[in-house]
């Protein structure tokens, strides 16, 4: 698409009824503009600088008392998961129903940014850019190792000590049987990466979307929350939820960084017999940053648009490679296999209450939907930000329905793969190998393994980019009070920000302890996901169809 | 002399523009040459404007004004969008200059300072790459 929306002088083709929501608030009213040094910059009163401080002051916290602060974060990580696993496993099944009945209803045809509006990006680059900042990283590391994870421990049967079962298999497991067994650990495996957690994104995208591009209010969490508590969101209210948000994403980012790097720097010792050591880690923090900084720096189109596109080549390249140099006829045969074995199980994968399978259902199932969800007001944020023109059908079909499809083909081909080459090939490296190398270990049993790894980890590295600058990108326009068109330096700002936070807590530790804290933020906003289901049916009852 | 002038303004900002556009008025009527206000927003709400319908109309009242402040005879409004306002203002600028074939650009300007060395000013960019005269009005 281009710059601008078609029709000789840029805009003015009507976008069509929406309709706008009345509120006194004025975009940028509670924004200052200070001068800090030379750079002008243009940030939301409170939101920035609580955030920012808030920020610091845990890095500063979890330095200096190491030791006190992990099993503390950890404990708060574990209760939620543990105690309110029917909590989020009921949240995560009404997101996805809502989001297939919005496909469905006559509510579906409501397009986004008004009746006549064009979409702002081409079917392909849009795709792209939902995809790399949605998932791509996680795809990378856990699309060889779940499969396995889940295969043998289903294999391996149930353990019972003292009337509570020890062992992690989903569901009753299979044991002795194998074929049984790689349904089950495919069917958990897409259950995890499927409809769920791309339910969780499309609900808070959409509802942005519809309350930025339809009501007219500033494209920040708060504004989800407004049929709910009204002119408040502008307030206080408001303020925990948007210092919600950057908070969870900049940790985030910053301990997926800090954990990545050191992932990339296992991967570069087994390909080249690079030194994996602290000196490593920080060049490449240092390099994802400085090449998210140059993409933040050219902008959303020439920059963001642009990576994600050469991502998903390189993805779909390598996607192509394993299911040719693999077992070709498996995985084709295995992709049916999964869904019909995905679909059989998802509703005794998805039932809240009375499982059997504790360990799995809180320890795995609940710990990826607390994670999905704290993900979700940077991903959601930025899926909006790009879904200007499309129906709401368009959207959920292309956020929901697409990925998870790719979701399935993807762990068919990565983890099917792996499995039948301990199955059918007695290859037990990559059932041995430490979670970072298994990608690799299953890359080396295909040929030209030093080409296909070395794309594995440009990639590991690309997908870290497309996750870093769009991160900067939502969390600049939260701080900047909606605004997305704050000075460029308070992006740089938060790019930066965001590998120093990586670099301190990958020298001075903590790592572990703050993903859990990140990861705890998942329980305050499943409820603000709930009202948001609410807010964006009652929102989109009032848009003209 | 000239065709056309393109004034780009910031609608958020009128107060700091008021000397370009005394400057592009008067040239408009020395010449007896058309002016086009040229904004470029983002299609999310702004602190100007809730989407780019009411952003148009805006821009279009805000030309009037001028009209109407100058005694104008011919002065049009160019709204656009941007996805990245921050980043593509200056290259849509640029594209609005060919699109409206204005062959010169009054645009204003804060007095440059030690920022410019590493991101150079909007009308810096202008005047740099724009294939027009620029009149750069601090």
């Amino acid at each position: 698409m281009s710059e601008e929306t078609a029709g000789g002088q840029g805009i003015p083709q009507p976008e069509g009824p929406t309709n706008i929501i009345e509120t006194e608030y004025e975009i940028g009213q509670d924004n200052i503009q200070p001068k800090l040094g030379p750079f002008g910059l243009d940030i939301h009163n409170p939101v920035f600088v609580i955030s920012g401080l808030t920020i610091v002051a845990f890095v500063i916290l979890t330095l200096a008392f190491q030791n006190d602060v992990e099993p503390l974060f950890e404990d708060l990580r574990g209760w939620l998961t543990s105690n309110l696993a029917w909590f989020f496993l009921s949240a995560g099944n009404i997101f996805v129903i809502m989001c297939l009945v919005l496909i469905v209803t006559p509510l579906g045809s409501v397009r986004i940014g008004g009746k006549d509006a064009k979409p702002d990006y081409g079917y392909l680059g849009w795709f792209a850019m939902l995809f790399a900042a949605g998932m791509g990283i996680g795809l990378m590391f856990f699309g060889v190792s779940e499969p396995i994870s889940h295969y043998n421990s289903a294999l391996a049967g149930t353990t019972v000590e003292n009337g509570v079962r020890t062992d992690w298999a989903p569901l009753g497991a299979a044991a002795g049987d194998s074929a049984e067994a790689q349904r089950l650990g495919m069917a958990a495996t897409i259950f995890h990466w499927g409809l769920h957690p791309w339910a969780i994104y499309a609900v808070v995208a959409l509802a942005l979307a519809i309350f930025s591009y339809n009501k007219g209010l500033p494209l920040t969490m708060r504004s989800v929350c407004y049929p709910i508590f009204g002119d408040r969101v502008w307030g206080w209210t408001g303020h925990v939820i948007d210092t919600l948000a950057v908070f969870a994403t900049l940790f985030g980012l910053a301990t997926s960084l800090g954990i990545g790097a050191t992932q990339a720097g296992a991967g570069l010792e087994f390909l080249f017999g690079l030194p994996n050591n602290n000196a490593t880690m920080v060049f490449l923090i240092l390099a994802i940053t400085g090449v998210a900084l140059v993409s933040v720096v050219a902008g959303l189109d020439a920059g963001v648009k642009r990576l994600s596109e050469i991502n998903m080549l390189l993805a779909i390249a390598l996607l192509s490679f394993v299911i040719l140099a693999g077992p070709t006829v498996a995985i084709v045969s295995g992709f049916f296999t999964n869904l019909a074995a995905y679909a059989q199980y998802l509703p005794a994968l998805s039932m809240p209450f009375g499982r059997e399978d504790a360990n799995f259902s809180q320890g795995w199932t609940a710990f990826y939907w607390a994670w999905w969800i704290s993900w979700s007001p940077f991903v959601g944020m930025f899926i909006a930000r790009v879904s200007r023109g499309r129906t709401v059908r368009e959207f959920m079909i292309c956020v929901l329905l697409i990925p998870s499809t790719v979701s399935v083909l993807w762990m068919t081909a990565f983890g099917g793969t792996a499995i039948s080459q301990i199955v059918n090939d007695g290859y037990q490296a990559v059932a041995g190998a430490p979670l970072e190398l298994k990608l690799f270990e299953m890359l080396a049993a295909l040929p030209l393994t030093q080409i296909t790894s070395f794309i594995g980890i440009v990639l590991v590295i690309v997908f870290f980019v497309t996750s870093s600058d769009s991160g900067s990108l939502v969390i600049d326009t939260i701080t900047a009070g909606g605004k997305i068109d704050a000075p460029v330096s308070q992006r740089v700002f938060w790019a930066t920000f965001e590998g120093l936070v990586a670099i301190a807590l990958l020298l001075g530790g903590g790592l572990a302890a703050l993903q859990a804290m990140a990861v705890s933020t998942g329980f305050p906003f499943t409820i603000v996901l709930l009202l948001a289901c609410f807010a964006i049916i009652k929102g989109l009852m009032d848009e003209p169809r | 002399m000239y065709r056309r002038i393109m004034v780009p303004v910031d609608l958020a900002h009128i107060a700091g523009l008021d000397k370009a556009l005394k400057t592009a008025a008067g040239l408009s009527k020395q010449y007896g040459v058309p002016v086009s206000y040229v904004g470029v927003a983002a299609a999310a709400p702004g602190a100007v404007a809730h989407n780019p319908a009411e952003f148009a109309a805006k821009l279009d009242a805000f030309a009037k004004d001028q009209a109407a402040a100058h005694g104008l005879s011919d002065a049009s409004a160019a709204p656009y969008t941007s996805h990245d306002p921050s980043v593509d203002l200056d290259q849509t600028l640029l594209k609005a200059a060919e699109d409206t074939g204005a062959d010169l650009i009054v645009m204003g300007s804060h007095i440059p300072g030690f920022p410019e060395h590493i991101f150079t000013s909007n009308a810096g960019y202008v005047a740099s790459h724009a294939k027009v005269s620029v009149f750069v009005v601090r």
